[in-house]
């Protein structure tokens, strides 16, 4: 007697809280390091990148304008959900990058671990990021850490979960909303991930997640006037990588270069720091 | 009825105090040297005497800078304590404080700027600069980058025209505080306080290299921030070089940080203290001539006291004092240069030209020199060039707004964050304001103040980093 035969999956993207299909209505195969088939997943085009900003940038206001606490609570809930799906992770990643059970359940924790800390950051950062500034005159001066608005983060193609969680969770924490391309060959992590925000108290568009290629997603994303950042860790071309950053430019987006990580390693608050702006307010002080 | 200024008495500064060597070099590892490119000169604004010559370093000079300053960063600056950099820094900030009046009035002719200003204001916020940061140096551990921050290395700086000395500060003082060196490039109208400054460093025994200057245009800017082995870039000028810059930078280790344009929203709303708004505005706008980044360009005036405002404001600038920036009485001081007196004249040409109404003070002008009478536009919608554009001069922009909701959507309008100005008594109303515009710099029911221990810096188009403040070291540190 066989075995029962499986239900194929074809993901989709997840723009604006909702999972549609790429508007090229293009997909390609997912396979695990073997080259066994794992699933279809949908190949982002341009107008999908376009639609994700524009899903970004409308979240942006309210998510931006929650307070820390909330933030907080919002993403320890993604935590909650993405710990009931611990066993699909498990055999995705182990699937995705080769590795055996044990190993692959390492990473998952590591994984829910790190976003969890982040989720913790929330309602410390100001605190700590912040400042009351004692000036040489009669004022009141404050700094304090704002969100940088719209990031686009280019994840790590190799690190498919634990990578992927280390470069999002901190852009959320402080208020910015993503728009996010997934590892190419990698992908199924992040359609999990975004099952999960889909699930939890993320509100739509605050997350957006594509798969597809950096090479040809990437460019549009640098490019894109209403994206204030761009997170290039997940493109491993020095070319591309260049090339991206001077698309950058062209509205001055704050850029993070790709550079060797050990994903395992304490993150620190390097990723905090670099998706928040200072704002200082100035007030004289009299009677 | 308008009224008419005091007739004053001229009150001049003696430029006595200070002398300008008719030729100057490169400031490169702790001599005086002869560039190898060719030589141009720099003018008074007020007057289009030609103060000096000065040196165009060419790439060839740039790259000996940066030698000069990666060797002493290797064998001397690294190893210096911090205890000791920070003595260097005091050293210079008290020579600074007794050089005082010569750099002020150095400034004032090279840069076109009122004598009251350099006095009163960038000379004493530079050695100010330098006192704050030279306490840093032997703090880095407890400035929340970790137990034992490093530096960067050798850092390239290009600096604008509109507050020589004191970017000059901004950018030195910071880089030395946390063990760096630097090659400085003063902008090409005013690089004459940088090399006094050069003397500063032969005087407080500064370690050759640790500072070097090198003077000249775009294509020495160009070679200092493309040369291969600088690890940090600062810049602080125009949007457009900064985004070359960073084009330039892409790809590299450099570090960069930029300090760019802006077109800052004051927004009055209808309870503000007017007199004092009004003094507010004329500070926003026509301190420097306007050449100031941060400036408050577009003035948002709630509708129901827009009449009242502008009327206020055009008596008030027919007070100013326009004329020799060496008069202690003088208010507006001249123009940098021509080519930015052409900007301005094309900009508001192009503000007539689309519609809006010009209202300009009723001054004389001098008949040598570069000089602007201060203007203001009423009329003018959100499309108009002159609401868009920055027009670095003394102009302003004036629209109007119904709602505060309509205010803070005015005041975003613009792909610049620098900074933002609101006045009213409602304490709920400021700070509503303060956290929706996205800007780097709120002032509120004042403008344009600027400190040391104070993050200065943008948001959006603005640039990025911060400059002052325990926040400004991490620019130096490798902390990314």
């Amino acid at each position: 007697m066989a075995d029962r035969l499986e239900v194929r999956k074809t993901y989709k993207l997840f723009i604006g809280g909702a999972f549609p299909r790429s508007e090229s209505g293009r997909s390609y195969e997912v396979t695990d390091t073997k080259g066994r088939f794992l699933a279809n997943a949908a190949h982002a085009s341009r107008k999908d990148a376009r639609d994700a900003v524009t899903a970004a940038r409308k979240a942006f206001g309210g998510w931006s304008g929650a307070t820390a606490y909330n933030r907080g609570q919002v993403l320890y809930r993604v935590a909650e959900v993405m710990e009931g799906r611990r066993a699909q992770f498990v055999a995705e990643v182990a699937a995705a990058e080769g590795v055996q059970n044990r190993r692959a359940e390492a990473v998952v924790d590591a994984a829910i671990d790190r976003w969890v800390w982040y989720a913790g950051w929330t309602d410390k950062l100001a605190q700590v990021l912040g400042s009351a500034n004692p000036v040489a005159g009669p004022f009141f001066n404050f700094s304090t850490p704002e969100p940088t608005g719209v990031v686009a983060v280019l994840a790590p193609q190799d690190s498919a979960l634990l990578g992927l969680v280390s470069v999002l969770a901190p852009v959320l924490v402080a208020g910015n909303t993503a728009v996010v391309l997934s590892s190419y060959a990698r992908p199924l992590p992040a359609v999990t991930l975004s099952e999960v925000l889909a699930t939890s108290d993320v509100p739509g568009g605050v997350v957006n997640i594509l798969t597809g290629a950096a090479a040809e997603v990437g460019p549009w994303l640098a490019s894109h006037l209403d994206v204030n950042a761009i997170d290039l860790s997940g493109v491993d071309d020095p070319d591309l990588a260049r090339e991206l950053e001077k698309a950058a430019a062209d509205n001055v987006k704050r850029v993070r270069r790709p550079a060797s990580e050990d994903w395992n390693a304490d993150p620190g608050m390097s990723r905090l720091r670099a998706w928040v702006e200072t704002k200082t307010v100035w007030h004289p002080i009299g009677v | 009825m308008q009224p008419t200024p005091f007739e004053y008495a001229p009150a001049p500064e003696s430029r006595a105090v200070v002398d300008i060597a008719s030729s100057y070099g490169l400031y490169i590892d702790g001599a005086f040297v002869d560039g190898t490119g060719r030589r141009f000169k720099t003018v008074n604004p007020a007057t289009e005497e030609v103060l000096a010559e000065v040196a165009e370093a060419s790439g060839g000079d740039v790259d000996r800078a940066v030698k000069a300053a990666r060797h002493a960063y290797n064998r001397v600056w690294s190893k210096t304590s911090g205890r000791d950099r920070g003595k260097y820094l005091f050293r210079i900030a008290r020579i600074l404080q007794e050089r005082a009046r010569e750099f002020a009035v150095l400034e004032t002719l090279d840069n076109g700027k009122p004598i009251k200003e350099s006095r009163d204001v960038d000379i004493p916020l530079a050695a100010a600069h330098f006192f704050y940061h030279a306490g840093w140096a032997d703090k880095l551990s407890y400035a929340g980058f970790g137990s034992d921050p490093k530096p960067l290395g050798v850092a390239a700086q290009v600096i604008p025209w509109n507050f020589p000395l004191l970017m000059l500060a901004w950018k030195i003082a910071p880089a030395l505080a946390a063990g760096n060196t630097v090659v400085l490039k003063p902008a090409e109208t005013t690089p004459l306080t940088a090399l006094l400054f050069a003397e500063v460093c032969e005087q407080a025994d500064l370690p050759p290299g640790v500072v070097n200057i090198v003077t000249g245009a775009g294509a020495t800017g160009q070679a200092l921030v493309e040369h291969a082995d600088v690890d940090k870039v600062a810049f602080t000028g125009s949007t457009e070089v900064g985004k070359a810059i960073a084009r330039a930078v892409a790809g590299t280790r450099k570090r960069l940080t930029l300090e760019l344009g802006g077109k800052a929203a004051n927004v009055i709303f209808d309870d503000a203290p007017i007199d004092q708004a009004v003094e507010g505005i004329v500070r926003g706008i026509f301190f420097n001539q306007g050449h100031v980044c941060c400036a408050g360009s577009r003035l948002l005036v709630q509708e129901t006291v827009a009449d009242e405002v502008v009327e206020r404001l055009k008596r008030r600038l027919t007070t100013l004092r326009l004329g020799d920036p060496m008069d202690k009485n003088t208010d507006i001081g001249a123009i940098n240069s021509p080519e930015q007196l052409e900007r301005i004249r094309t900009l508001t040409g192009i503000g007539e030209e689309e519609g809006a109404t010009r209202w300009s003070a009723p001054c004389e002008l001098p008949d040598r020199g570069y000089w602007f009478a201060p203007t203001l536009f009423t009329d003018v919608s959100q499309a108009h060039r002159i609401a868009r554009d920055e027009i670095f001069g003394p102009v302003l922009s004036v629209l109007t707004f119904r709602t505060p909701d309509e205010a803070i959507a005015k005041a975003n309008n613009t792909p610049y964050g620098l900074s933002a100005g609101v006045w009213t008594e409602k304490g709920s109303r400021i700070l509503r304001m303060a956290n929706a515009v996205r800007a780097g710099v709120v002032w509120a029911n004042t403008f344009n103040h600027f400190d040391p221990a104070s993050p200065f810096g943008g948001y959006k188009e603005s640039g990025f980093g911060r400059e002052g403040g325990r926040h400004g070291l991490a620019a130096y540190l490798d902390v990314a």
